[in-house]
């Protein structure tokens, strides 16, 4: 029996007086795709920075395969296999798309702070680099400025740094904020094509997404999580309803916003 | 035991001056994230103007007038130099003002010579206002030291009982938040620039005349400024203040203390022959502030009441 | 797998396209070196030349912290310092050595040791300053400046106290046939290690860690995210900055066989801070210019004018307000910009830019000359061409300020035109 891929127990944080997260309990196993969904200002990129060590916890603890990893930096807990992306592009902007994804390569490669070898000739790192370009569609423009890509292009090369370390737990802020209809359907199909074999936590506004790609949903509101199901469940559950006033209701009924 | 009084007194003026330096910068650099190389400058200006001001009329008039002249110019820097910097990120506006501060020194070498000027005391403050311990006390210096807290306390007032007070505090907590206020951010930006640089021009008046007016005295002031704020922690008023004090009373009173190293560490072996024996505390004391910054970086990097990472 | 391989083969450069970017000028940077001795400067032309080799190496490893790791440094001049005092002190124990290690050891070997010196140096000095970024590094790297030059000071055994330590570069025995007396050997000798230094700078920016220490100045806070410790990156490039610094350090005790306390100083940090700046910090060649056209202007100006560091100030705070890349970016924007086909509108645009910055000038070099002329007070008249211009004279106010106000008018028409296209 495997430990579960992330485990949350009892998460809390607070701001000075103001609890964000307050007591947030949640196994994902290995594998699965989970979906973490709430209105604005529920705590859900609070609780993404938890877990990734961005913020420290003021009381609980979170696993990565059964091994603690809260009160670890992140870089620390990227390198025991957990990454995410930011709901804002953070991206290396003045180096090119190609350099971008190499930078991510590089650490779970092995070849760390090295200094004595030329980039350039690193064989493997190179085709795992063009792999990933290929795997995302970003091929055709490796060698242009990060910088200079267009919105919905940043996006998609947020999630290629993100999956370039070939970690197994995949977290992902919002990645199709701020897309266009069509371009959300491809990010979809690419992070269903990233997360094959992975375990994924997604934080997502748009119900189309969040029905549609996750195994399991949990609803964050007030720092807390007040339900965790299948999606059949969540859409039926009178506190999700409730927590979702008028408008948005009627997306969790299955309406793609 | 005298001398620990007068170490005291000489030190908490040196350190007044010092945070009416540092707090200018502060603000400054919470508002607009700009470090102002040129700030010590800005002080040496002051000075200068205070020292011509008063050659044409009274040291009373320069006292206003000097802090006004330097925050104008400083308002100017903002608006036709920094401004435009701005968009090429904080690196370039640090460099900008580090260029502003090689032309200020230059300038002022062209207008009032490469030595020092005979900035003085005016003689109604040139005199004796206690004995104590048998040593005369000057009146200026405790002049100082109320022109000082008279600083103080009205930009505590500003701070806290104005409206601007209340955006400058917002910004001191929550630097990124300012833009959202929905204030006319670049005026505020000028204000506080002008007002930052003003401080400095008033410590360049008192200053000055305690001092020596001469055109080094930016280039001896300003890294000491500098370790003020970041020893204080960067953007932190309270820290600035402490360590200002810290610093202040730290050098004056090492200047007092004649004592060698071989005095002290003797009971290691230090013989008073070698060449670290030898060293007297008094001649470490413009060493100190960096000493107590590499010392504070090891014990706590963000600095004293620092806790964001700039 | 085959179409694999053919993508990755097409994503990096193809070889020709790295054999002119990235060897062909380095070919042409050694012949350059080869071919300045048969020219036959003059002395005061190779001691220049010597300079410039030394301010390069320097420059360079300046720009590994401010131009590719994202780290001001207002203290840089501590490592060349350090490491130039430790060649000065081996000179000297090679001098006085009968055999043994330092007897056999060649002069020729000092960068190494400026190199190891610069290195230690960064590393014990880097740990505590590499712990903050940004503004605050900037702050501690001053601080730290000044404590060692006031340490230096301090201590005459090791330092010299004001006058400084001297070595003799003739010492030892030769390498490679040259005994390091004439100035041409040391030309040899500067020649030789500026080309290593500058091939190693570049090879270091093609590691791993190079390529790093580029992310974390783009984004610190991802670059955790994908596995390292921005303060480890930043701390490993400092160590390597200080080392090349060290190195420079070494080439400056045998070609000028003296340091002095003032060597750690602000001063010479800021100086380089200038010179690569001035150059263009977004291009790896640019210090090299910076270096070359400052160490040039601060050996031929300063005879000429009182106003040298004036002039200075005003040309770095023009290079940061309107031209942030610098001299690079002018000679790469020129080079992209005659291949273009738009190049005639260009040139004509260029052309106006020239005019007008030439008239600005002339306004500044009026305004300074005077100036300083009035200001050292011995009634000494400035006569550029035979015409004399004393500060109050209406001529002068005119040559002044006409140049000035149609120089500046010039530059922001060109600037509108550009602003409407």
């Amino acid at each position: 029996m495997h430990p579960p891929a992330l485990k949350l127990v009892n998460v809390h944080k607070s701001f000075g007086p103001a609890k964000i997260i307050q007591g947030v309990n949640l196994e994902i196993a290995r594998g699965e795709r989970h979906a973490i969904i709430g209105p604005n200002g529920a705590g859900k990129s609070t609780l993404f920075n938890l877990v990734s060590g961005l913020y420290s916890l003021s009381d609980g603890e979170v696993q990565l395969n059964g091994a603690v990893i809260s009160g670890k930096k992140p870089f620390q807990i990227n390198r025991m296999g957990l990454s995410r992306s930011f709901q804002v592009s953070n991206i290396f902007a003045n180096m090119t798309v190609r350099e971008n994804v190499r930078c991510g390569v590089l650490y779970s490669m092995g070849y760390g702070y090295s200094f004595w070898r030329n980039i350039g000739n690193l064989k493997e790192v190179q085709e795992k680099t063009a792999h990933i370009l290929e795997d995302v569609g970003l091929l055709d423009k490796a060698n242009l400025p990060a910088s200079l890509l267009p919105y919905a292009d940043q996006r998609t090369l947020e999630i290629a740094i993100t999956i370039a370390g070939g970690a197994e737990v995949i977290m992902l802020d919002e990645p199709t904020a701020g897309m266009s209809h069509s371009e959300t359907d491809r990010a979809v199909e690419l992070i269903e094509k990233a997360a094959k074999g992975k375990t994924l936590l997604i934080v997502e506004h748009d119900m189309g997404v969040v029905f549609g790609l996750a195994d399991r949903i949990s609803v964050l509101v007030y720092g807390e999580i007040i339900a965790t199901g299948a999606p059949s469940e969540i859409r039926g559950d009178p506190r999700v309803r409730e927590a979702y006033l008028g408008e948005e209701a009627d997306h969790i009924e299955g309406e793609p916003a | 035991m005298e001398t620990i009084v007068f170490s005291l007194l000489n030190g908490v003026i040196y350190g007044l001056l010092l945070f009416m330096l540092s707090s200018g910068l502060t603000l400054i650099f919470s508002m607009m994230g700009v470090l102002n190389f040129a700030h010590a400058s800005f002080y040496m200006l002051g000075a200068y103007f205070a020292y011509t001001i008063m050659g044409v009329s009274s040291f009373w008039l320069a006292l206003f007038i000097a802090p006004v002249l330097v925050g104008v110019i400083g308002m100017g820097v903002e608006k036709w130099g920094l401004r435009r910097v701005h968009a090429n990120g904080h690196v370039a506006e640090l460099l900008f003002t580090f260029g502003l501060a090689y032309l200020i020194d230059e300038i002022v070498k062209i207008i009032w010579g490469r030595t020092s000027v005979n900035y003085q005391v005016p003689d109604s403050l040139n005199f004796t206002l206690f004995t104590l311990y048998g040593a005369d006390y000057p009146a200026y210096r405790i002049f100082m030291f109320f022109v000082a807290v008279a600083m103080l306390i009205f930009l505590w007032y500003m701070l806290k009982k104005t409206r601007i007070g209340l955006i400058i505090q917002a910004a001191l907590t929550h630097p990124h938040m300012v833009g959202h206020l929905g204030h006319n951010v670049p005026l505020v930006f000028m204000g506080v620039f002008g007002a930052g640089c003003a401080l400095a021009g008033l410590a360049g008046v008192i200053g000055g005349n305690y001092f020596i007016t001469d055109p080094a005295m930016a280039v001896q002031m300003g890294p000491i400024v500098f370790v003020v704020v970041v020893v204080g922690g960067l953007g932190s008023l309270e820290g600035a203040f402490i360590a200002a004090m810290l610093i202040g009373i730290l050098q004056t009173s090492a200047v007092s203390i004649n004592a060698s190293l071989a005095d002290i560490f003797g009971f290691l072996g230090l013989s008073p022959a070698s060449e670290v024996g030898e060293i007297t505390i008094s001649s470490m004391a413009p060493m100190l502030p960096f000493l107590l910054l590499v010392l504070i970086l090891i014990v706590k990097p963000t600095g004293l009441m620092g806790d964001r990472e700039v | 797998m085959t179409d694999m391989t053919t993508n990755s083969a097409a994503l990096a450069p193809s070889s020709g396209e790295k054999f002119r970017e990235r060897v062909l000028p380095f070919i042409l940077f050694g012949l350059v070196l080869i071919v300045i001795p048969f020219f036959g400067p003059s002395r005061t032309t190779m001691t220049l030349l010597n300079h410039i080799g030394i301010n390069i190496v320097f420059a360079l490893s300046f720009n590994m912290l401010l131009g590719r790791a994202g780290l001001l440094t207002f203290g840089h001049a501590v490592y060349l310092g350090l490491g130039g005092y430790f060649c000065v002190h081996i000179l000297n124990w090679i001098d006085a050595a009968d055999g043994g290690f330092w007897g056999n050891l060649p002069v020729f070997s000092m960068p190494v040791f400026g190199f190891a010196m610069g290195a230690l140096a960064g590393a014990v000095i880097g740990w505590p300053s590499c712990r903050r970024a940004g503004t605050a590094f900037a702050m501690i790297s001053l601080g730290v400046a000044e404590l060692m030059a006031a340490f230096a000071y301090m201590f005459d055994s090791l330092f010299g106290g004001e006058m400084g330590i001297s070595g003799d570069r003739m010492a030892g025995p030769e390498f490679l046939g040259l005994s390091l007396g004439p100035l041409e050997e040391v030309y040899w000798f500067i020649a030789f290690w500026t080309f290593l230094g500058v091939v190693a700078m570049y090879m270091f920016t093609r590691t791993p860690l190079g390529k790093l220490s580029e992310a974390t100045r783009d984004n610190p806070e991802r670059v955790q995210f994908i596995g390292y410790n921005p303060t480890r990156v930043r701390y490993l490039v400092f160590i390597f900055a200080g080392a090349f610094a060290g190195m420079a350090g070494g080439m400056s005790a045998v070609q000028d066989e003296i340091f002095t306390p003032e060597s750690l100083s602000l001063l010479p940090s800021g100086a380089i801070l200038i010179a690569a700046y001035v150059g263009g910090i977004r291009y790896f060649s640019g210090p090299i210019m910076g270096a070359i056209v400052m160490t040039y202007m601060g050996s031929n100006l300063s005879d000429y004018t009182a106003g040298w560091l004036l002039y200075l100030g005003i040309m770095f705070i023009c290079v940061v307000m309107f031209l942030p890349d610098g001299i690079a970016g002018i000679v790469f924007g020129f080079w992209r910009g005659i291949r273009s086909p738009d190049r005639g509108h260009l040139m004509g645009k260029w052309a106006q830019q020239l005019a007008g910055v030439f008239l600005l000038a002339i306004g500044i070099i009026v305004f300074v000359e005077v100036a300083f002329r009035w200001s050292e007070g011995y009634g000494e008249v400035w006569e550029p061409f035979g015409i004399a211009l004393p500060h109050d004279a209406i001529l002068t106010w005119i040559i002044g300020i006409i140049p000035f106000v149609a120089g500046v008018a010039v530059l922001r028409h060109v600037t509108r035109k550009q602003e409407e296209v």
